[in-house]
């Protein structure tokens, strides 16, 4: 866990967020304030009211003033109460949603390698149930913080203006109660922390147990997914008692001390009044003082946990806020004149951030001309994923450089690089919106409605995705989350569309069309061909049928390129490259009959 | 009309007829009070705590009054004993007052945290209860949001409610006897009060109700966009769809903060109403008394307790304001998750269930129809019959409904008509238990949860030793990368299995089904994102499990090298095939029997049924069966070697396949 730092550090990085909307949270304050000062006052005035000018045979006038007088200061009241709400909620829920709002776009920027890191549960809880909180802290835990104290200092310095013996002995009790509270102050903390942490790994358990759905019910684990979130609640519920325990415990000395102390002025007070050192309206008066005052003490508990809660809070959103993002444009982004898409990988190396001595891609130097067609082979967990993702900066090398053009990725602007670069995942990512809003996500706007519906058509038919369009509501049917509700092969067709509809200078295909039978895989092949003719094309292929797309083939063994050639040319020097794409023949080959009937029929089975 | 906001239909509807609030609001008090029966003692036991604590707290003023008006005069009268009660007493009291205090914070806490994880024990099983086809139109973000911060309405509630509830009615009750013992025309006008504060009750719940409603649609809506977001977070980037979506999340933030907004005014508007109610009466205690003293029918002092009194009755209005407040929240947030709970999983357990311990694996589709949900047809009738320990190869182009097939069979998705078998009992009949163990999938979307390799692979049978988890892994070829992790077998594979490759996913969660060893086992396309060395182990190792045999699975001991020894690959893989093909024609008649060494699960007699979905045919070839699926329907059925004969669909897809090797 994280370090602590102290209260006023944390809290003091609010300032900056505060600070707009300060005056109106010190109105608030003052609302607050004189509010408390009128339902003290109503008392007091009534006292003086009834006991002035009531009397039998009294005017009737009398009797109308002071009900207006009160029904007045009533009105008031009420008003401060409303006036405080009227200006300080708006503004603090402005300030949680300005949080929130750049808490979101600092998460979009922050690199790939902190979202591996990072449940999505923990960063929601962080949007969500922290914000609020913060939010409810600053409009009522503060404001209310700063009223109770002022509270019990007025309340003091009466106290000592009545009588300066028995207020030293209930100032007496604030000694332990101040050592105490430091105590519980840290301590406190560290379980608000937990219990805020816990909630975030639970919320994190309820995604992964949710998207993960299809493997719970194909092994039948519902139930240990049950056990292990029932651990995890159950774990926070005791978080959560212990958390309470503190704050019972705080409590307990909160109120007991002041009562124990004023349970001895009350005899010191009448030992006092009996031989005279204190007149008897003195101390009915500090007796009555110091029940107003009591109240607030015992609330400060309760506050000073929010306070805590709000700190933690705090601390975790600035958790985030300060993860730096190492992927941003330069100051002065260069752009290559005319975008002719050659790609060079210059002595590149990379490792993943949890094993920087070990990396997985090593002086990889390889270049690509502008239109070519690579095809990267390697065996499983190679390094080739990593490599393609180095492309449009969603990871950063590590050594050596990356460059189109001529010009360092790094020297481009990040929105730059990847409107110029477009890649399909290995793993499809859709979003749960239409078909159409999914392949035209990285599209260059044409303009017009028509000029969409043309990249889209044309995007469709190169992944030969027409299903789209038989779809009950066509391309505008909502697919479901991550596209779920759609067939493997069709799903890796959307986004291979979305990939070609980007229209990028360097396409990144990533083992693009594995989830494909072989005749569609051909189709697919065929019209790639063409829209590939003058795009540059970084392709992993596990097959030899997908390799046939391209123009050169560069082998990745050990994280090095070991070779670069024709697909045939490879094939007849480098045993790995045997090794790693050639299938079994394990019947002689008889095609020639076959083959011809292929071609017309290939067609065919596909509608 | 309650049925259209039945269970979580209705849900993004905030402004709900008459008839369908009742249901709601009826069906979220009766989460609420199902919540609650359980810990009813320890929650009569809080309130206790409360009311005693309350009544402590009061004797305190009583005993300095005693001090002042008996003491004090005993003492100058040399009688220090009233003194000295007056003293322990009031301390008593602290004691008990604050010990109490501490005791009922415990204890709300406890109550609170013990009804929360009910709750969220409760919707997590539900939801995973939950058919596929309530999934995917659901999405998994409105299922945290219900788990987050709906919940977080409820916590609110009774972390603050149950203590100021309790403490703020037995204050007004104590208050209101003291008026009406001191002059019962004021305590009439008191109680009159309530009817103004009655009607702003009213129309404050009437319209919070709608406020709160929206906020939890409008948060709904905030997490699934959120949550989308980070899942998503590659294609996000590579596509540049920051903008876009901080643009989108803005406006969903500012929807949000105009919810709550709504709800904190109304509230603003409340509350401050009551004070003011409660502040008119005291104006008009006065009045009313201050006229009577005047015509001598009321004592001043009398007057002067009595307004006391009044303005003192209406202190805890503003923490009941804040109950109500709370109150009202969280009943909207549990109409949300009753809703949830009160969806029916589509695919249900049997009532009377049939008892199948050891499945031989037939499976049998008997006038099987099958569309998803209200959509178009996708399976149109089908007979078909699968006898034990058969295996079998679907092919077919994408989209085909093969793997609609093979859910069926795994049954994620009840048949919409006809029927589906195994070993002749209707698989509506099985129990989850039986069902699982016999039948397992390894889906196209290789999931895997975060948390260490080993415990990953162990999803596949829980109780196994570390030892048979390696095995498994080794099985499948996966144990030499698995041991160039950082930490092995422990090592934690991030979220969706991010530290690992994708082809190394795929190995992880074929070696789960590897530990499983079902009596079916059904494979969607489960070697896809593997190199073709590492399908090849794959494939041996399955050849292994599916005879039920383990003699395959511990060839792969040594490190992938070993491979570049081309020919004798070459050689293993032949003599593989060949062993298959024995296989077959084996199976074709009486069926082989199984290894002595099978484990203890092993299927009994014959190998394991197995329904393997394949584009790539290498594994196709080793199969008893090819089935060629085209638009829902079998259109080709035999023996590879009879299909390739043929001279039909699949003849045409293999000479592809063929064509496209090397
Ligand atoms: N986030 C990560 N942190 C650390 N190591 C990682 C991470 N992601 C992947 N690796 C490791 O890096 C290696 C390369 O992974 P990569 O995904 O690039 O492989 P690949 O060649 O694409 O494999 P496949 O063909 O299976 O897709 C793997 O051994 C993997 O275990
Ligand atoms: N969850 C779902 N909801 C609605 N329709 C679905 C769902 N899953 C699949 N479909 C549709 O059913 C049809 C058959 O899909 P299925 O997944 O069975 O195909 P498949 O043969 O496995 O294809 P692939 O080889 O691409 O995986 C497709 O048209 C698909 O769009
Ligand atoms: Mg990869
Ligand atoms: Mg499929």
């Amino acid at each position: 866990m994280a370090k602590q730092s102290s209260f006023f550090t944390s809290i003091s990085r609010l300032y900056p967020h505060v600070r707009p909307i300060l005056p109106r949270l010190v109105m608030g304050l003052l609302c607050a304030l004189l509010a408390s000062v009128m339902a003290l006052a109503i008392p007091q005035v009534l006292r003086v009211l009834v006991n002035e000018s009531l009397k039998p045979g009294g005017s009737a006038d009398a009797v109308w003033g002071a009900s207006l007088l009160i029904l007045a200061l009533g009105i008031a009241e009420a008003g401060l109460v409303a006036l405080r709400r009227q200006f300080v909620i708006n503004p603090a829920t402005t300030v949680e949603t300005r949080m929130r709002v750049s808490l979101y776009g600092h998460l979009q920027g922050l690199t790939v390698s902190f979202h591996d890191r990072w449940g999505s549960g923990q960063l929601l809880s962080r949007a969500m149930t922290d914000l609020n909180f913060l939010r409810r802290w600053m409009a009522f835990g503060a404001i209310m913080l700063v009223v109770t104290t002022l509270t019990v200092v007025i309340g003091v310095v009466v106290m000592f203006s009545m009588s300066w013996q028995l207020a030293l002995i209930f100032l007496a009790a604030a000694v332990p109660i101040m050592i105490y509270g430091f105590r519980f102050r840290t301590r406190f903390s560290k379980v608000a922390r937990r219990s805020q942490d816990q909630a975030g790994d639970l919320a994190t358990t309820v995604e992964e147990s949710v998207h993960g759905i299809r493997v719970l019910k194909a092994f039948g684990r519902s139930r240990e997914a049950l056990e292990n979130f029932n651990e995890q609640a159950e774990e926070l519920r005791q978080t959560e008692i212990a958390k309470a325990k503190h704050l019972a415990t705080f409590s307990l000395v909160v109120t007991l001390l002041p009562e124990l102390a004023l349970g001895v002025g009350l005899v010191v007070g009448i030992l006092l009044a009996s031989t005279d050192q204190l007149s008897i309206g003195s101390l009915v008066a500090f007796f009555a003082t110091a029940a107003v005052v009591a109240a607030p003490v015992e609330f400060c508990g309760m506050l000073l946990a929010m306070a805590l809660t709000a700190k933690s809070a705090v601390d975790r959103h600035f958790e985030v806020m300060d993860a730096q993002n190492t992927i941003t444009s330069p100051d002065q982004p260069r752009r290559p004149a005319g975008l002719k898409g050659a790609l060079s990988f210059r002595n590149a190396s990379f490792a993943f951030e949890d094993a920087p001595d070990k990396p997985i891609l090593k002086n990889i130097t390889l270049d690509i001309r502008p239109g070519e067609t690579m095809a990267l082979v390697g065996i499983t967990g190679g390094g080739k994923s990593a490599l393609l993702q180095l492309v449009p900066r969603l990871y950063d090398v590590t050594g050596g450089s990356i460059t189109i053009d001529g010009v360092d990725l790094r020297e481009f602007g990040v929105e730059d690089l990847r409107t110029a670069v477009a890649v399909a995942f290995e793993d499809t990512t859709l979003f749960s919106s239409s078909v159409r809003d999914n392949v035209l996500l990285g599209a260059p706007d044409p303009g017009s409605a028509e000029g969409r519906d043309a990249a889209l058509e044309e995007a469709l038919d190169v992944a030969q995705a027409h299903f789209a369009y038989s779809l009950p509501h066509g391309v505008d049917t909502l697919i479901g989350e991550e596209g779920l509700s759609l067939s493997g092969g069709q799903r890796q067709r959307i986004a291979l569309a979305r990939a070609i509809a980007a229209k990028p200078a360097v396409l990144v295909l990533d083992d693009p069309l594995s989830a494909l039978d072989v005749n569609t895989e051909v189709l697919v092949e065929a019209r790639l061909r063409q829209v590939l003719a003058d795009t540059t094309t970084l392709i992993v292929a596990h097959r030899p049928s997908t390799v046939a797309l391209a123009d050169r083939v560069a082998l990745l063994e050990d994280g090095r390129i070991a070779a670069v050639g024709t697909h045939a040319e490879l094939l007849a020097q480098n045993s790995h490259y045997r090794y790693v794409i050639a299938s079994l023949d394990a019947e002689p080959r008889d095609l020639d009959s076959e083959l011809s009937a292929l071609e017309d029929q290939s067609e065919e089975i596909s509608r | 009309m309650s049925s259209a906001s039945f269970g979580t239909a209705n849900e993004d509807n905030a402004h709900l007829s008459r008839n369908e609030s009742k249901a709601v609001r009826r069906r979220s008090l009766t989460l609420l009070g199902s919540l609650i029966r359980p810990v009813r003692a320890r929650f009569w036991l809080t309130i206790g705590a409360v009311v005693l604590s309350q009544a402590a707290r009061v004797a305190g003023p009583a005993l300095i009054a005693f001090g002042i008006d008996h003491a004090l005069p005993a003492v100058r009268a040399g009688d220090s004993l009233p003194l000295v009660f007056a003293g322990v007493a009031y301390l008593a009291a602290a004691v008990v007052a604050a010990g109490l205090t501490a005791l009922y914070v415990t204890w709300t806490a406890r109550l609170s945290q013990a009804m929360l994880l009910d709750l969220r024990v409760r919707v997590f099983r539900h939801t995973q209860r939950l058919s596929l086809e309530f999934h995917e139109k659901y999405t998994s973000g409105r299922i945290i949001a219900r788990q987050t911060s709906d919940l977080e309405a409820l916590r609110e509630l009774l972390d603050s409610g149950v203590s100021s509830l309790a403490s703020g009615m037995l204050f007004m009750a104590f208050t209101a006897v003291t008026v009406f013992a001191l002059d019962w025309r004021t305590g009439v006008l008191v109680l009159a009060a309530g009817v103004p504060m009655y009607f702003l009750a009213r129309w404050y719940q009437k319209h919070s109700q709608i406020a709160f409603r929206e906020s939890r649609v409008v948060s709904a809506r905030l997490i699934v966009h959120f949550v989308e977001t980070m899942t998503g977070i590659r294609a996000v980037k590579a596509f540049r769809k920051e903008r876009e979506n901080a643009a989108r999340y803005a406006e969903l933030s500012e929807d949000y903060r105009r919810a709550t907004v709504r709800s904190i005014n109304l509230n603003g508007i409340f509350q401050p109403g009551l004070v003011l109610i409660g502040n008119v009466c005291v104006a008009l205690v006065l009045l009313t008394g201050g006229f009577r003293v005047l015509s001598g029918g009321l004592e001043v002092g009398v007057l002067l307790a009595l307004i006391l009194s009044t303005k003192r009755f209406f202190q805890p209005v503003d923490q009941m304001a804040m109950f109500y407040n709370s109150f009202q929240s969280a009943q909207a947030a549990l109409e949300k998750v009753s809703g949830l709970l009160e969806e029916i999983p589509t695919v249900r357990p049997p009532k009377t269930p049939a008892a199948l311990p050891h499945a031989q694996g037939s499976i049998d589709f008997n006038g099987v129809e099958f569309r998803y949900g209200d959509g178009p047809v996708v399976i149109p009738r089908l007979d078909l019959h699968i006898p034990a320990g058969q295996t079998v190869a679907l092919v077919g182009q994408t989209g085909a409904g093969k793997s609609t097939l093979a859910k069926l069979i795994a049954r994620f998705y009840d048949v919409s008509a006809g029927s589906l078998t195994l070993d002749g009992v209707d698989l509506r009949q099985l129990t989850t238990e039986d069902l699982r163990r016999n039948v397992v999938m390894v889906t196209q979307e290789a999931f895997l949860f975060s948390g260490s390799v080993a415990d990953n692979i162990a999803l596949g049978r829980p109780e196994a030793s570390r030892e048979e988890i390696e095995d498994a892994a080794r099985a499948v070829g996966a144990h030499a990368f698995i041991m160039e992790l950082p930490d092995g077998y422990d090592t934690d594979v991030n979220k969706r299995g991010g530290r690992v490759s994708a082809g190394q996913r795929q190995l992880i969660s074929f070696a789960r089904a590897f530990l499983a060893r079902p009596a079916v086992l059904i494979l969607d396309e489960a070697t896809s994102s593997l190199d073709i060395p590492s399908e090849r182990m794959v494939q041996q190792g399955l050849a292994g499990l599916l005879r039920g045999t383990r003699e395959t699975g511990t060839r792969e001991t040594g490190t992938r090298e070993t491979g570049t020894r081309e020919t004798g690959t070459r050689e293993t893989g032949t003599r593989e095939t060949g062993t298959r093909e024995g296989g077959t024609r084996d199976a074709a008649g009486g069926l082989p029997a199984a290894d002595a060494a099978s484990g203890p699960d092993a299927a009994p007699a014959a190998g394991r049924t197995a329904l393997i979905i394949a584009h790539r045919l290498s594994t196709v070839e080793t199969a008893d069966r090819v089935l060629v699926v085209h638009d829902g329907r079998v259109v080709e059925d035999g023996t590879p070697a009879q299909l390739i004969g043929d001279g039909g669909a699949f003849a045409r897809l293999h000479g592809a396949w063929k064509d496209s090797l090397v």
